[in-house]
């Protein structure tokens, strides 16, 4: 049985997002990566499903740029069994993502029984590889997934909907399955499982050998800006009695015309 | 010459900083409060090899360096000082063993501790010896196929849940240093009575006892080393592990430092966040460049002892220096935060208690400046 876990590399929760010179994306040289939180659920489910089918292989895969591999290297520390990197910069868009992902899977010779995502990265919220990538394997899809079963070739999976109420799904693998958080509890890497990540093997792809080119970007950037500063507050001094019919007339009048909020 | 740790360092002590800040920041207010042992933190690092650094790989252990043990007990002490004391305390026990053992007594005592969960104790202070450590009284005599071990250890952390205790005694007061020796003793040996747990201004999770031993009969071949040979021994731990304890005040002062800057930036007063009043600022500029020296202290004297090459000086500078500076750096972490700081709801307090008694255990900052001086008027 062959899993394959997909990850992103994002920014440090606490990392102050600045737009880089040419506004095309965020300044990078200073950031501090982890892996995408979402995709740490991921990767423990994966390694649930191993620890129970003992020849089960996870392979873990990322497209993102060389110089920090962090994600992959902790994903092999937590016992994932090898890994694929596809370069590329780290601004590219879902659909181009979806496809060099795809395409990984695809050159690494390597039947997919069940692919593994988190539901979304953290930090361009975009929400849409894992449902394209499914799309472009053929495979039954289900996201926001808090409860998973394998039996067999069968998936069952929870699903949170509105009102906390959950979705239950079943599915024949091969399936793609996007985490949320509350699917498990990811484990750590510990210190054996370190020593052990660097012998473990970490294909390297260019986006030209998994098929994808500028030809397939959707989505460009342009004009990445920090949101306006917030202007400073009003204050209003109502302290007088007699004039406190007046204040409270111009506030609620301000709200109206000014903050138009009700 | 380099100054930077690898990237399998880096990846250690991201792991320990992720350990301290998900399973020991959280609970480290409450267990200082109520005095909990943190016996299942402590089995979670275990789990992950967090502890037990010092174990040689031929025996099961991680076979990490000195510096490696070094970074992973500053993460750990990043989180809390008190729970890193009882961590310590199992290598401080263990490295005699690795130092003077013979391949028989390392196969038989510390390959345990890397298949199952185990604590350990070092027993050297008695209640009339500390610093004069040359001068302990508990007595070892020949039982004809065993030892006999008499008399009285204090402060022993860990002394409560040990699975192990490594003992100074002496054949022969008279013989003063050429009389200790060092053993291996099982604390449930019939003759061995814990002291109640002691009531700590800080470290407060860590588990301190006295310990009487009445007659306890010991095998033979605990004995580490020859008999005699347990000055040398604990003097070699201590090169050992007088880094680790450095480690352990640098990260002290190292979450002083970040609670100190964070907090300062949001703390407002006459208008602006007390980050842009040049008193604070000159206060965390001196924190900053103490937690900076101690770690360069701190390393180099656990990277001296991965060359082989004798550190009893450097690890003197780095205890003392570390120490002191944990002391100074935490007491005005509490004078940053004002009033908050004193009050026991906010956490730099914990901090400045804890940091009292990297000052004091093993080897006071005034031994250190002993050590450091014969060393230099050599």
């Amino acid at each position: 049985m062959n899993i394959f876990v997909c990850v992103k590399q994002v920014p440090d929760t606490e990392t102050k997002v600045t737009p880089n010179s040419d506004k095309s994306f965020i300044e990078t040289s200073s950031i501090k990566w982890i892996m995408n939180p979402y995709d740490e659920f991921a990767v423990e489910q994966a390694l649930l499903v191993k620890q129970a089918n003992p020849a089960a292989n996870v392979t873990v895969v990322r497209v993102g740029s060389v110089k920090d591999t962090e994600a992959l290297r902790t994903a092999m520390a937590m016992g994932a069994d090898d890994a694929i990197l596809v370069e590329a910069n780290d601004n590219l868009d879902s659909y181009s993502i979806a496809k060099a992902l795809k395409g990984a899977i695809d050159k690494s010779g390597k039947k997919a029984d069940l692919i593994l995502t988190g539901k979304q990265a953290i930090d361009d919220d975009c929400l849409q590889v894992p449902q394209i990538l499914a799309q472009m394997l053929n495979m039954p899809s289900v996201a926001v997934v808090v409860g998973f079963e394998l039996n067999g070739t069968t998936v069952k999976a929870k699903r949170e909907v509105e009102g906390g109420a959950l979705e239950v799904y079943e599915m024949s693998t091969p399936c793609l399955v996007a985490a949320n958080k509350g699917l498990n509890t990811p484990r750590y890497a510990s210190l054996p499982g370190i020593m052990k990540a660097k012998k473990k093997p970490l294909a390297q792809y260019s986006l030209a050998d998994v098929g994808v080119s500028d030809a397939d970007r959707r989505v460009k950037y342009s004009n990445f800006q920090l949101p306006p500063e917030k202007p400073a507050g009003k204050k209003f001094d109502a302290a007088d009695a007699a004039n406190q019919a007046a204040v409270v007339a111009q506030v609620v009048g301000l709200l109206r015309t000014e903050a138009k909020i009700i | 010459m380099d100054f930077a740790i690898t990237p399998e360092q880096k990846e250690i002590q991201e792991l320990a900083l992720k350990f301290a800040r998900n399973e020991m920041i959280p609970v480290a207010q409450k267990f200082d409060e109520e005095g909990i042992f943190p016996k299942e933190i402590f089995k979670k690092a275990w789990e992950l090899g967090l502890v037990n650094t010092c174990i040689p790989a031929e025996y099961g252990g991680t076979g990490f360096s000195s510096l490696d043990g070094v970074i992973i007990s500053e993460a750990l002490a990043y989180g809390c000082m008190g729970m890193n004391t009882s961590f310590m305390a199992n290598d401080l026990a263990l490295l005699p063993i690795v130092i003077g053992g013979s391949d028989e007594q390392k196969k038989k005592f510390l390959t345990p501790f890397t298949t199952d969960f185990k604590i350990a104790s070092f027993c050297l202070t008695e209640p009339g010896n500390g610093s004069d450590a040359g001068g302990l009284k508990t007595s070892l005599k020949d039982g004809g196929d065993h030892w006999i071990l008499s008399g009285e250890k204090m402060w022993i952390t860990n002394a409560g849940y040990a699975d192990l205790f490594v003992v100074y005694a002496t054949i022969d007061p008279a013989l003063k240093h050429k009389g200790i020796c060092a053993i291996v003793v099982d604390p449930k040996s019939p003759g061995i009575e814990l002291g109640k747990k002691e009531d700590k201004m800080g470290h407060r999770s860590s588990d301190t006892r006295g310990i009487r031993f009445n007659n306890v009969k010991v095998p033979k071949e605990n004995m580490l080393g020859g008999v005699g040979e347990g000055w040398s021994i604990a003097m070699k731990t201590l090169d050992h592990s007088r880094p680790l304890v450095a480690s352990s005040a640098l990260g002290g002062a190292w979450r002083a430092l970040d609670l100190s800057v964070s907090y300062s930036k949001e703390r407002t007063q006459f208008g602006v966040t007390i980050s842009k009043h040049q008193a604070i600022q000159f206060m965390i500029a001196e924190m900053a460049m103490k937690v900076e020296a101690s770690r360069l202290m701190t390393y180099k004297a656990a990277w001296l002892c991965d060359q082989g090459v004798k550190n009893t000086e450097v690890a003197s500078y780095a205890k003392a220096f570390a120490s002191d500076s944990c002391m100074q750096i935490t007491t005005d972490a509490v004078q940053i935060y004002g009033g908050y700081g004193y009050s026991k709801e906010y956490p730099v307090e914990k901090l400045m208690r804890d940091a009292k008694l990297i000052q004091i255990y093993e080897g006071t900052s005034q031994i250190q400046r002993l050590v450091i001086a014969r060393e230099v008027l050599k």
